[in-house]
C-alpha cells in the first residue's frame, strides 16, 4: 500500500510540544547562546583578528607572513616544539612506570603513593618552577650540581623542561592509571596457561592494552607543554617560548594581530590532538567487554621491591618540590639567613596585595564552583534528558567538547579581543570577577560536562518517559530523582572547578584587573618584582587552600551520600 | 464492545529504512492486545507511539473519541511499564507507587490510601517503606505496574514487562496481570517477542513481521489459523511438507495419497503445513484414509510428552515433527528405529 501512495501525502508529522517542553528548550537555547557568546565568538574573534591590520581591514594571511619573517618569532615556535617533545618523551615513560607500580604490582602503600603523585595538582604550575630556583638557581641549594651536569644556569630550557615534566607528571599518570586498569583478567590466565614468560606478556598484553592511553598521554602532555604560559615567565629566563610571546605581544607591545597568529599556533597542536584524542577514545570504549573480570595483580618478590624502590624516588622528587617551596617560604633571607620565620605568609598577607588576591581567589573558585557545576550539570541534563530540537542538540555536544582543544591562554586571548571590543555591548564585563568566573567555567566546562553526562546516561532512559505517562513535569523528576541520584557527581564536578579555579593561570593572566586579581596572578608579580619568598609563600598558601578545600569537599560528599544515598545500600535482613 | 484505540495509517522511516508500514488496528474496550514478532518487527516502535515517545511519520490514533495523534505524552492517557521497570531507585516503594498522585495535588492521606490499594492489589501489601533495590525483579515489576495503575489510566501498555525474568517468575507474573486486567477492565496492550506468553494472556494478537502486520486474531485463531506462512511458522513449531494438489480434494505428498479439504480446478504445487499434534498415532482403525506408515529417528524428552522426528519414505525425504506422550511411548515399546502408522487430520492441514 504504502509504494503506491503519492509522495505529498507523506508530509512530515510533528507532535505538539508540551509546555513544559519549551521550558527544556528554552533552557537548552539559553546554554547554546551562552556557549556561542562566551566560547565559540571570542575563538571566532581572534581568527577575525589573525587576519587583519591594526586598523581592523581585511588583510588574508599577511600577518602570517609578517610572522614568519620574524626569526625571533619563529625561534620561540621552534623552542615550544621541540621542548614539549622532549618533556613528552621523559614524563610518559615515567608516568608509565609509575601507574604500572600502581596497578600491575603488590607494593604497599599505593594509596600514599598516588596521592603524593597528584600533588601538583593542587598547586599553581609554576610552583615547581620556583622550586627549582631555590634547588639550582643561582643561589639554590644545589647549583653545583647544574655545573657539574654542563649546563650554565637552570634558567632557559634546562628549567622549563624539569618544570614542565613535573607538572605534567600527574596528568599523564590519571589517564595511565585508568589504562592500565581496565585489564582483562582473562588475558592473562590464558597466557599464564600457555607458559607465557612475563617479559612476553607484558609486550603482547600489557603494552597493546594500553595503547591508547599511552597515546592520550602524550597528545595531553604535549598541549599542556605547549600552551603553559607559568613555567617559562617564572624560569624561562631569555628562552622564548609561544606562550610567553603571546602575552608578550598582546599585554607588551599591543601587538593584537600578531598575538592572534599566535594564539592560532598555539590552537592548531591543541585542536588536532583532540581529534586524534577522540578517534582514540572511541576505540578505546570498544575494548573491554562487560564480561571482562578485573585484573588482580600477584605477589612477586623481585618485581615489587624495583616498583617499590621506583614508586619511592619518584615520590620523593615530588616531595622534594614541595618541600623546597615550603622551607624556602619560612626561610629569613635566602640564602644568607634560613632561619625559619612567617614573615613572608605576614608580609605577603597583610603588606603586599596578596590578602585581597586571595579573596579574589576565593571569590572566582566559589563562584566557578557553584554556577559553573549549575550550568554544567543543567546542560548536560538538557542534552541528554529532553525531547524536541534535535537540529541544536549535535551543536551543543560539539560546543561542550570544544573547551577541551582550547588551551586557557587562547581563551583568554578571544575574551581580551571580543570583550575589550569599544562595540560590544558586553565590554562593561572586561576586568570584572564576573568575566573571570565564566571564563573559567568555559575554560574547564568540558571536563564537567563529560562528568556529568557519564552519570546521566548511567540512570534509565526511561525515567523521563515514565514522568510524562504519569503528568509529571521533567524538572519534578529533575528535582526529586535526578538530583538527588547525581548529588556525589555534582560534589566531584564542584570540586574539580574550584581546585582548577584557585590554581588557574592562563586564561585569567588576560583578564584580571588591580581589584580582581587572583593568588596564582600575584605569584608572578612577586617572582617579577623580586620576591620570591612571598611568591613562594603564596604558592604554598593556593596549594594549602586546594588541599583544604578538596578535603572539605569530599568530606561533604561522604556526608552527602550517607544522607541522600541509603537506597544504594542492601535492605538490613 | 466498543472501539477505544483505533490506529489507522500509521507509518514510521528512519532515513530510508521503513520501520511501520501503514498499520490499521482497532483495539476494543477493556481488550488485552499483544503485539507479537521477532525483534525488529516494529512491535516497539508502534507502541512507543501510540505512547507519544515516538512520532509516527504518517497516520493517525484515536482513543476513545479524542485525536491523539500529536498529542504530548503527558496529554494522553496511558500508563505505562517498561522492560527495565524504570523504578526511582531513590524512592521508596510508596513513593513510587505514589509518584503520580503526589502532582495531581491529592490529599496526603488520600495519597497514602490508595498507594496501600495498589500494593494489595498487587500483592505486595506492606513493602512500601523498602526501597526497589531491595525488592526481587518480580517484585520491582509489580511495583511498576502499581506505578503505572496508580492515576487509573484507562489505557495500559507494557513493553516487554517479564523478558528480564526468570521462567519460573515469568508465568506466575504474566497471569497476575492477566487476572489484574481483568478485574479492573483496563485496555492493555503488551508488546512480547514470547509466543507462549501472547497466547497465555492475550485477547487478540497483532502478528507483526518486518513493519506489518501479518494477521491480528485470537490466540486459537493464530495457533489454528495462521494467516501467512510467517505466523505459521513464528507462533508454535510447524512442519512444512511439499505436495502437489489436484483437483478433486486429492493431495500428493510424495507417492502418499491423501485427502484434503481445499479443492482446486487446475493441478499445483502446495506447501502444507501441519502442526505436530495434527499428526496422530492413535486411534487409528484399519481402513482409515490418510494414514502412512514411518519410523522413529529421534525421541526429544520434554516431560510428559516427546518430541519425536519420523522419518516417512511414503511422504518424502523430509522428517517429520510429532508428539507423543511418554504414555503412549511406553505402552508400545517404542524407541528409536520402531515403525509405526500415523494419520493426518485433513481438516488441519493449511495450504500456502
Amino acid at each position: 500500500m504504502s509504494a503506491v501512495l503519492p509522495l505529498s501525502v507523506q508530509r512530515a508529522v510533528r507532535q505538539r510540544s508540551h509546555w513544559t517542553d519549551r521550558v527544556a528548550h528554552a533552557a537548552l537555547l539559553a546554554i547554546v547562546a551562552a556557549l556561542v557568546v562566551f566560547l565559540a565568538l571570542p575563538l571566532a574573534t581572534i581568527l577575525a583578528k589573525a587576519m587583519q591590520d591594526s586598523d581592523e581591514h581585511f588583510v588574508g594571511l599577511a600577518n602570517f607572513a609578517s610572522y614568519l619573517r620574524t626569526p625571533a618569532l619563529l625561534q620561540s615556535f621552534v623552542n615550544s616544539v621541540w621542548v614539549s617533545l622532549l618533556v613528552t618523551a621523559v614524563a610518559v615513560p615515567m608516568a608509565f612506570c609509575f601507574a604500572y607500580a600502581l596497578a600491575r604490582s603488590c607494593i604497599p602503600g599505593k594509596g600514599v603513593f598516588r596521592t603524593i603523585a597528584l600533588i601538583p595538582l593542587l598547586a599553581p604550575t609554576l610552583l615547581s618552577a620556583i622550586s627549582l630556583i631555590y634547588w639550582f638557581g643561582n643561589q639554590g641549594v644545589a647549583r653545583g650540581v647544574i655545573r657539574a651536569l654542563g649546563f650554565e644556569n637552570i634558567y632557559g630550557a634546562p628549567g622549563v623542561v624539569v618544570a614542565e615534566c613535573f607538572y605534567v607528571f600527574p596528568h599523564a599518570l590519571m589517564i595511565l592509571v585508568s589504562a592500565l586498569a581496565l585489564a582483562d583478567a582473562r588475558l592473562y590466565e590464558a597466557a599464564r596457561a600457555l607458559g607465557t614468560s612475563r617479559r612476553r606478556t607484558f609486550f603482547t598484553i600489557t603494552l597493546p592494552g594500553a595503547k591508547y592511553g599511552l597515546i592520550s598521554a602524550a597528545l595531553v602532555c604535549f598541549t599542556l607543554v605547549m600552551t603553559d604560559f607559568g613555567i617559562p615567565k617564572v624560569i624561562g629566563g631569555d628562552f622564548n617560548m609561544l606562550a610567553t610571546d603571546v602575552f608578550k605581544l598582546v599585554i607588551g607591545q599591543q601587538d593584537f594581530q600578531r598575538g592572534a597568529v599566535v594564539g592560532l599556533l598555539l590552537l592548531t597542536p591543541a585542536v588536532l590532538t583532540f581529534g586524534v584524542d577522540w578517534l582514540v577514545q572511541r576505540k578505546q570504549t570498544a575494548m573491554l567487554s562487560a564480561r571482562a573480570i578485573p585484573y588482580a595483580p600477584s605477589p612477586s618478590r623481585g618485581f615489587d621491591a624495583l616498583m617499590l624502590a621506583y614508586a619511592c624516588i619518584v615520590s620523593a622528587l615530588m616531595l622534594a618540590m614541595l618541600g623546597m617551596a615550603i622551607f624556602a617560604s619560612l626561610a629569613t633571607y635566602w640564602p644568607y639567613n634560613l632561619t625559619p620565620t612567617l614573615k613572608h605568609y605576614v608580609l605577603g598577607l597583610v603588606d603586599a596585595e596578596v590578602g585581597p588576591a586571595f579573596t579574589s581567589s576565593f571569590q572566582l573558585a566559589a563562584g566557578t564552583a557553584f554556577f559553573g557545576t549549575i550550568v554544567v550539570f543543567t546542560g548536560a541534563y538538557m542534552l541528554e534528558k529532553t525531547r524536541g530540537m534535535e537540529a541544536l542538540r549535535p551543536v551543543v555536544r560539539m560546543l561542550a567538547m570544544l573547551p577541551m582543544a582550547v588551551p586557557g591562554l587562547v581563551l583568554g586571548l578571544g575574551y581580551i579581543f571580543f570583550f575589550n571590543a569599544p562595540g560590544n555591548p558586553l565590554s562593561g564585563l572586561y576586568q570584572t570577577m564576573t568575566l573571570l568566573i565564566v571564563c573559567t567555567i568555559v575554560h574547564f566546562y568540558t571536563t564537567g560536562h563529560l562528568t556529568a553526562v557519564t552519570a546521566l546516561k548511567a540512570l534509565d532512559a526511561e525515567f523521563e518517559a515514565v514522568s510524562a505517562s504519569l503528568k509529571v513535569p521533567f524538572f519534578t523528576t529533575f528535582r526529586r530523582v535526578t538530583l538527588p541520584i547525581c548529588t556525589p557527581t555534582l560534589v566531584d564536578i564542584a570540586r574539580y572547578f574550584f581546585v582548577n579555579a584557585m590554581t588557574t593561570i592562563s586564561a585569567v593572566v588576560f583578564l584580571y584587573s588591580p581589584e580582581t586579581k587572583t593568588a596564582s596572578i600575584a605569584i608572578l608579580r612577586l617572582d617579577e618584582a623580586g620576591e620570591a619568598g612571598a611568591a613562594a609563600a603564596c604558592c604554598i598558601l593556593i596549594t594549602a587552600a586546594s588541599t583544604v578545600a578538596t578535603l572539605l569537599f569530599m568530606a561533604a560528599g561522604a556526608w552527602i551520600g550517607r544522607r541522600t544515598q541509603a537506597w544504594r545500600r542492601p535492605a538490613k535482613s | 464492545m466498543d472501539d477505544y484505540l483505533r490506529l489507522q495509517g500509521i507509518r514510521k522511516s528512519f532515513g530510508s529504512f521503513q520501520a511501520l508500514r501503514d498499520i490499521d488496528l482497532t483495539v476494543s474496550r477493556g481488550e488485552f492486545v499483544c503485539f507479537l514478532g521477532p525483534s525488529g518487527c516494529g512491535k516497539t516502535t508502534l507502541l512507543r507511539i501510540i505512547a507519544g515517545l515516538e512520532t509516527q511519520t504518517g497516520g493517525r490514533i484515536l482513543q476513545g473519541e479524542r485525536d491523539i495523534s500529536l498529542l504530548p505524552p503527558a496529554q494522553r492517557d496511558y500508563g505505562i511499564v517498561f522492560q527495565s521497570y524504570a523504578l526511582f531507585p531513590n524512592l521508596s516503594v510508596a513513593d513510587n507507587v505514589g509518584y503520580g498522585l503526589v502532582n495531581r495535588r491529592d490529599s496526603k492521606a488520600s495519597i497514602v490510601a490508595r498507594v496501600d490499594e495498589l500494593l494489595r492489589l498487587v500483592g505486595l501489601p506492606g513493602s512500601g517503606a523498602r526501597f526497589p533495590a531491595q525488592l526481587s525483579g518480580g517484585q520491582q515489576q509489580r511495583i511498576a505496574l502499581a506505578r503505572a495503575l496508580a492515576t487509573a489510566p484507562n489505557l495500559l501498555l507494557l513493553d516487554e514487562p517479564l523478558s528480564a525474568l526468570d521462567a519460573l517468575e515469568r508465568v506466575r507474573l504474566r497471569q497476575e496481570i492477566r487476572s489484574l486486567q481483568q478485574k479492573l477492565g483496563v485496555t492493555t496492550i503488551m508488546v512480547t517477542h514470547d509466543q507462549e506468553e501472547a497466547l497465555s494472556v492475550a485477547d487478540r494478537i497483532v502478528v507483526m513481521n518486518q513493519g506489518v502486520i501479518e494477521q491480528v486474531g485470537t490466540p486459537l485463531e493464530i495457533y489454528r489459523d495462521p494467516a501467512t506462512p510467517f505466523v505459521a511458522d513464528f507462533v508454535g513449531k510447524i512442519n512444512v511438507l511439499s505436495g502437489r494438489l489436484r483437483p478433486g480434494r486429492d493431495l500428493r505428498i510424495g507417492s502418499s495419497r491423501f485427502a484434503c479439504e481445499r479443492d482446486t480446478d487446475h493441478e499445483r504445487e502446495v506447501k502444507v503445513y501441519l502442526r505436530p499434534e495434527d499428526v496422530l498415532a492413535r486411534p487409528i482403525a484399519a481402513g482409515d484414509p490418510n494414514v502412512f506408515d514411518g519410523s522413529i529417528d529421534k525421541i526429544e524428552f520434554l516431560g510428559s510428552y516427546c518430541l519425536v522426528r519420523v522419518n516417512a519414505e511414503s511422504i518424502g525425504s523430509e522428517p517429520l515433527t510429532v508428539y507423543l506422550s511418554l504414555n503412549y511411548l511406553a505402552e508400545q515399546g517404542l524407541s528409536v528405529g520402531s515403525r509405526l502408522p500415523f494419520k493426518v487430520l485433513p481438516e488441519r492441514m493449511r495450504f500456502f
